[in-house]
């Protein structure tokens, strides 16, 4: 009895500190998003009950409505990008490092070093290298001879989100890799070495056997990827900053978030009201979206 | 052992929350027992040493009144300031910013109106007044600081070495920029990566174009809009100079901006009047000086943008109204004016202020004929604002996805959602 009195003071001792912080810092602003989005705000102050009006705002009426779907259709950009070129290259390391290529002790480590790295820093670096006309990336252009490919990269709206994306993909690429490593390597080697005397080839080995039995990591790899990308925020921000530009072709739902709620930094008012319920809206999306993929994707995990 | 360590860290944890909580108070109340202080709090990062030497010639005067300085990082400050406020721990003394922003606080009640408590506020010109007046009620909410002129700033090394002359109408200036970069500089330092230097952009270029208080009045007035064609076709002005602008100039940022313009590389920036301290600061070799934007043809009368730049204000729950009065009265006398002005590089609006900077000179006669910065002082109180619409609508422009007949189509319905004249 004492015993078990004793175990419940434990577990409470160390589950009630985190619990404290979680429930401080994301259960209730969450809660009070969903309040203050059902208001209209008089700048900093709470005005009146208006039920749903600023969702619809949201959904119907300029510019919020142009914002908001140029907004979703950048994180929509960001999560095929990562999902077909971050994480294809990620289970292509992965497999690589787990067949021990040459180098692949250095490599493991190499790989993994940018995700060590703080977005703000990355962000900034980078923002230099790209620089149209100081950047190191259009002087190499410059210097090989290709004059004609050094382009605006973060001035250009065509251009301005795939290279944040690209550099967000240099940064995070080891990430994935680990993951299908640590994968691979937990599959039975009795498996592996059963199908080569089988005779069965590489590529049908690795589409087979070993993709269907790494299914747990791909589904954790692209629920992370969802949620990530839709809450792109400190990638836009340190690189395009906060009005994602030019001509919001670098917004995301995080960047038109931070803008509607606290206001531009000199050109916009703060609409609490509004910038609630752009947060309301990502977190049913990221809740929705992320419960749907982990139910699809177990599905299809398959158990030796 | 084990347990002993847990109630340890505990009492310790404890301890410090308490510890914390009580020091800040028991601080506070020892000092204000024998001094009043005042909280004075701004974005001024940069400038916190001449304000804590003008409120030491303040304090000087008056003993008993102790002013507390704090200043917090520019982007951050309406959103600690915000949150202070609403938690009633904000400052008695507010640097305020102007027109639109001043709204933010202004509106809910947040700020004690001076016009009865600050005598010295009738010595200040109506213009600058506006920017710190609240357009929902007309009070005057702040002791105004300094208004800031919109200008292009030129390298006269390069115009020496060129024999160039500052130009007067808009085909002088061009075949100035056609010299320069035939002598393989830059035209133009500036860029579209950052919209709110294009909005600069506009409003250096287009007041003399859209006819300037002629328009503004009318437009603010709602007697014409956004679409009218004086308006589009001073846009179209921008896009004339994009030949003179720095190679992929869409991904050359502010920064950027100055970096070209103080290492000599280009010959123009187009500017305000604040960036004069930094290129001097700089690169004290650099040799600049300003024109107004050129006129269409000889002899048009040449305006300038200005606006006021920010304000000092008083929070409307201070318990220290008094002292706090005494404060702005001091504020807006010449006496500090003078001082924030010659150690600034400022140009302050407090009366009786003499500019001995031949730069502030310059800039005060070239205000000798003004118009409003037109989104700025016209449409940035409610959202969306005409600012935040123009700035990324010119980016759109200046790379070719729009025309400028969309720009102010856009401009106008976006700001016609707020804006009661255009509603009817």
């Amino acid at each position: 009895m004492k015993n078990q009195v004793n175990k419940t003071f434990w577990i409470l001792f160390f589950i009630l500190p985190g619990l404290l912080i979680v429930t401080i810092f994301i259960i209730a602003p969450l809660f009070m998003s969903m309040f203050n989005s059902m208001y209209s705000w008089v700048s900093i102050d709470r005005d009146r009950w208006v039920g749903f009006e600023n969702f619809v705002k949201i959904f119907t009426k300029y510019p919020y409505q142009d914002r908001f779907f140029n907004a979703i259709g950048n994180n929509v950009q960001w999560f095929m990008t990562t999902m077909f070129v971050q994480n294809t290259i990620g289970l292509l390391f992965g497999y690589l490092l787990f067949k021990r290529i040459y180098g692949s002790e250095i490599f493991q480590r190499v790989f993994f070093i940018p995700v060590l790295f703080s977005v703000v820093a990355v962000g900034f670096l980078w923002g230099l290298y790209l620089n149209p006309n100081m950047g190191v990336v259009n002087r190499l252009l410059n210097d090989m001879g290709l004059g004609q490919w050094a382009m605006a990269w973060l001035g250009d709206e065509k251009l301005a989100t795939p290279s944040i994306i690209a550099v967000n993909i240099w940064r995070w690429v080891g990430f994935p890799t680990l993951v299908f490593y640590a994968g691979f390597n937990s599959v039975p080697m009795e498996t592996v070495e059963a199908a080569y005397i089988d005779g069965v080839g590489e590529w049908r080995l690795f589409w087979k056997i070993m993709f269907p039995l790494i299914m747990p990591a791909v589904t954790i790899i692209t629920v992370l990827t969802l949620i990530g990308s839709l809450n792109v925020f400190e990638q836009v921000y340190t690189m395009a900053g906060l009005d994602g530009g030019p001509f919001y072709s670098t917004d995301t739902l995080g960047t038109l978030f931070y803008r509607t709620a606290f206001g531009g930094i000199d050109t916009g008012l703060p609409e609490i009201g509004i910038g609630s319920a752009i947060g309301v809206v990502i977190y049913v999306l990221t809740f929705g979206i992320s419960a749907f993929s982990i139910v699809a994707l177990r599905k299809r995990e398959v158990e030796l | 052992m084990k347990k002993n360590l847990v109630i340890c860290l505990l009492v310790l944890m404890a301890g410090s929350m308490v510890f914390a909580g009580g020091s800040s108070e028991s601080d506070a109340k020892e000092e204000s027992s024998s001094k009043v202080e005042l909280n004075f709090w701004s974005w001024r990062t940069e400038d916190v040493d001449i304000y804590n030497e003008l409120i030491d010639i303040f304090e000087a005067k008056n003993p008993g009144i102790e002013v507390n300085f704090t200043a917090y990082k520019n982007t951050e400050y309406n959103t600690i300031l915000s949150a202070a406020i609403k938690g009633g721990s904000g400052p008695d003394i507010i640097h305020l910013r102007t027109y639109g922003s001043l709204e933010t606080l202004a509106k809910p009640g947040y700020l004690m109106p001076l016009e009865d408590k600050v005598p010295e506020l009738s010595g200040f010109g109506e213009t600058v007044l506006l920017g710190a007046t609240s357009a929902s009620d007309g009070e005057i909410y702040g002791v105004p600081f300094a208004s800031q002129t919109l200008v292009i700033y030129y390298n006269k090394a390069i115009y020496a070495e060129l024999g160039l002359e500052v130009p007067e109408t808009w085909d002088e200036f061009l075949d100035n920029l056609d010299a320069v970069k035939a002598a393989g500089y830059t035209g133009l330092a500036n860029g579209g990566k950052d919209g709110w230097t294009l909005e600069i952009l506009q409003g250096v270029i287009c007041p003399n174009f859209y006819g300037a208080n002629d328009f503004f009045n009318e437009v603010v007035a709602g007697d014409t809009d956004f679409t009218d064609d004086r308006y589009r076709g001073s846009l179209e002005k921008l896009l004339e100079l994009r030949p003179y602008m720095p190679d992929n100039f869409m991904g050359i940022a502010y920064t950027d901006m100055q970096m070209l313009f103080i290492n000599e590389m280009a010959a123009h920036f187009i500017g305000g009047s604040w960036e004069a301290g930094y290129f001097g600061k700089e690169n004290t070799a650099l040799d600049f000086d300003v024109f107004a934007g050129p006129v269409a043809k000889k002899g048009d009368t040449r305006y300038v943008s200005s606006f006021a730049d920010s304000s000092f204000g008083m929070s409307a729950d201070t318990q220290n109204s008094k002292e706090a009065t005494a404060f702005l009265r001091f504020m807006a006398s010449t006496e500090a004016g003078q001082f924030l002005t010659d150690k600034l590089t400022m140009k302050s609006d407090a009366p009786g202020v003499v500019f001995s900077d031949p730069f502030l000179g310059r800039v005060g006669d070239l205000n000798e004929n003004n118009t409003p910065y037109i989104m700025l002082v016209g449409f940035r109180y409610d959202k969306p604002t005409g600012s935040e619409l123009l700035q990324s609508l010119l980016q759109g422009m200046m790379a070719d996805s729009i025309n400028s007949t969309e720009v102010v189509s856009q401009v106008q319905e976006g700001v016609s959602s707020w804006y009661k004249p255009f509603q009817d």
